[in-house]
């Protein structure tokens, strides 16, 4: 989509990105979020969330648990949808088109917009299947192409020297470290464009979580990325922008710098000065 | 210093119940043991008495026989004629050609009953349709031995125009029956124990339902549906009332599933009560009960087994 028609796009939608204003406006939004409510059953975890995404950027959301910001994360690739009795309403577009309500297939979403999880989450099946199965059941089957991409995965994630030997054992196999790796390498083998992760690094030892904080600053290059994560230094060492979440609401929403070095608000202050959490 | 006194904990009443309990796990295991060790001494003669040898050996038993010199050797049950036959491969014949019927009939139901009601039924449905089909493992089989003996086989002798109403397609489907809960209540089970985390992880991919529950469901699952599959396959082979009362009972060898059959356990049933205290016959009888203990017994240890390694397997242990 042209940036006239997003521009467009957005004055339509006529909400600031943020209580503070565009803090990010720099260039284009990747993704755009406005007035975000979220609903499970009848209790709302997400109260109107406003938010622009920038691209080749990491956008980092915090905030102690419970506060929002996983249920917001999954909006954005619609896999909120996978929770019977919950509801949202608000508008998600990507690349200035809607993904609720113009984009049909969920999976087409969801294969543009890839997902990592808190706990790595490999299938029970071979390290390469494992990277070829977004290829598959998207229709790409033909060993010449797969084979390829899944080489090309392994190695954007930085796994290929670990693995290329074992390309055929089980994914459980693998190390903690390395299965997670490997889930990021099976959301990049269907090559999208954001990656949304889900405190991906809060179940693994230091050495593993530092290789993952370097796979994403080398990632941001060619992805924008939104990262969930409870450690603050993890936060301030991968992000470019931060967003704070309390309650359901996001409090503040800046350049990490700026929330980390003078925070607009108390809440966001006592935050990430471990006041509360 | 704590402001009250804890009381300290009975080391005697800690001693007993532990006893207690490994007593009772022995129990049944000694139980067990113990049956075994009974059918199969009343089996030994077979192998030990010159006499009982004479009329039922090994060998009488597995192999063809000639009765009659005018006659070619054949395989055949006959335990009280004038000549006693001990073949077993009628029996053998019988009791496999009901499992197999029962298993083609019960694995596509409840297999696909399971698929339905994990992968696919809302929540409503699945919790209607559960405990319906699980249910059914509570019907005596004496009940569905009467249905089929009544019901099921004029429905089946006039839908295909069958020679006799009693035969092996009609016990194998009432077996089927019987069958159907055990295989749908294990395979919905390990489906519905594939953790949350896969199915989250295929559809972030892009996979949608159907490819969510035959590419990652169902292979993760599949130790469990196999375990379903053995211990069904299990219960058919030693299943007695249904068979007793829907096959005929006629020791019949023929490739053909619309004969009459006769499996092991219901000839063990029809004339256990009757034969001479100690005969061959008798030992025959537990002979076979001997085979089909051991039978159905490493059946369920292998499907014991293989429900374990699933559960090592999801929860990520090698």
């Amino acid at each position: 989509m042209s940036v006239d028609n997003q521009v467009i796009a957005m004055r339509a939608l006529d909400v600031p990105a943020a209580a503070d204003g565009n803090t990010n406006n720099d260039r284009v939004p990747k993704m755009v979020v406005r007035r975000l409510n979220f609903f499970y059953g009848a209790a709302q975890a997400v109260y109107d969330v406003s938010m622009d995404i920038a691209e080749n950027r990491v956008t980092a959301l915090i905030g102690p648990s419970g506060c929002g910001k996983s249920t917001f994360l999954r909006t954005l690739n619609r896999m909120n949808e996978t929770i019977p009795g919950t509801r949202r309403e608000g508008i998600v577009l990507l690349d200035g088109v809607d993904i609720y309500r113009q984009i049909r297939d969920v999976s087409t979403v969801r294969t543009r917009v890839g997902m990592v999880f808190q706990k790595s989450n490999p299938f029970p099946k071979s390290v390469y299947d494992n990277v070829a199965y977004g290829l598959r059941v998207n229709g790409v089957g033909d060993p010449s192409i797969v084979k390829p991409a899944v080489e090309d995965a392994l190695k954007r994630a930085f796994l290929w020297d670990e693995v290329k030997d074992k390309l055929n054992t089980n994914a459980y196999m693998l190390s903690g470290g390395q299965q997670q790796r490997l889930c990021i390498a099976r959301a990049l083998a269907v090559w999208p464009e954001v990656l949304l992760m889900d405190e991906p690094a809060s179940a693994l030892d230091p050495l593993s979580t530092s290789k993952i904080e370097d796979l994403i600053a080398e990632l941001k290059k060619n992805y924008t990325i939104v990262i969930v994560t409870h450690n603050m230094q993890q936060a301030a060492r991968v992000s470019d922008y931060t967003a704070f979440f309390y309650e359901g609401r996001m409090v503040e929403f800046g350049r990490t710098k700026d929330i980390f070095t003078k925070p607009a608000h108390k809440q966001t202050e006592d935050y990430i000065t471990g006041r509360f959490g | 210093m704590r402001p009250f006194a804890f009381k300290p904990k009975s080391r005697i009443k800690e001693f007993v119940g532990e006893k207690l309990i490994t007593l009772s796990a022995f129990t049944a295991l000694i139980v067990i043991a113990l049956i075994f060790i009974f059918i199969f001494k009343e089996a030994t003669p077979i192998f030990t008495s010159p006499e009982v040898q004479k009329e039922a050996s090994l060998s009488k038993m597995t192999f063809k026989q000639q009765f009659n010199p005018k006659q070619e050797p054949r395989f055949s049950w006959q335990p009280t004629s004038d000549l006693p036959k001990y073949s077993l491969y009628p029996l053998f014949l019988g009791t496999l050609k009901a499992a197999l019927i029962a298993m083609l009939f019960a694995m596509p139901l409840g297999l696909g009953a399971a698929i339905y009601s994990s992968e696919f039924a809302p929540r409503r449905a699945r919790e209607f349709i559960k405990p319906i089909i699980e249910l059914l493992a509570g019907i005596p089989s004496v009940v569905l031995g009467f249905f089929a003996l009544i019901v099921l086989a004029t429905i089946l002798q006039k839908m295909f125009d069958l020679p006799y109403r009693l035969n092996a397609l009609n016990a194998g489907i009432a077996l089927g029956i019987g069958v159907i809960p055990i295989i749908f209540t294990l395979a919905e089970d390990a489906m519905t124990a594939v953790p949350r985390s896969l199915r989250e992880a295929a559809m972030a991919l892009g996979a949608n339902q159907w490819q969510v529950s035959f590419t990652v469901v169902l292979p993760a699952a599949l130790p469990g549906i196999a375990a379903g599959m053995v211990l069904g396959f299990g219960r058919a082979v030693g299943e007695t009332m249904i068979v007793l009362m829907a096959s005929g009972n006629a020791a019949i060898v023929s490739p053909g599933f619309i004969d009459s059959i006769r499996t092991m356990s219901a000839t063990i049933a029809a004339e256990l009560a009757e034969v001479v205290f100690h005969s061959p016959h008798y030992n025959v009888l537990f002979f076979i009960g001997t085979l089909l203990f051991a039978f159905t017994f490493c059946l369920n240890l292998g499907g014991d087994l293989v429900l374990a390694r699933l559960k090592e397997k999801l929860q990520g242990k090698h």
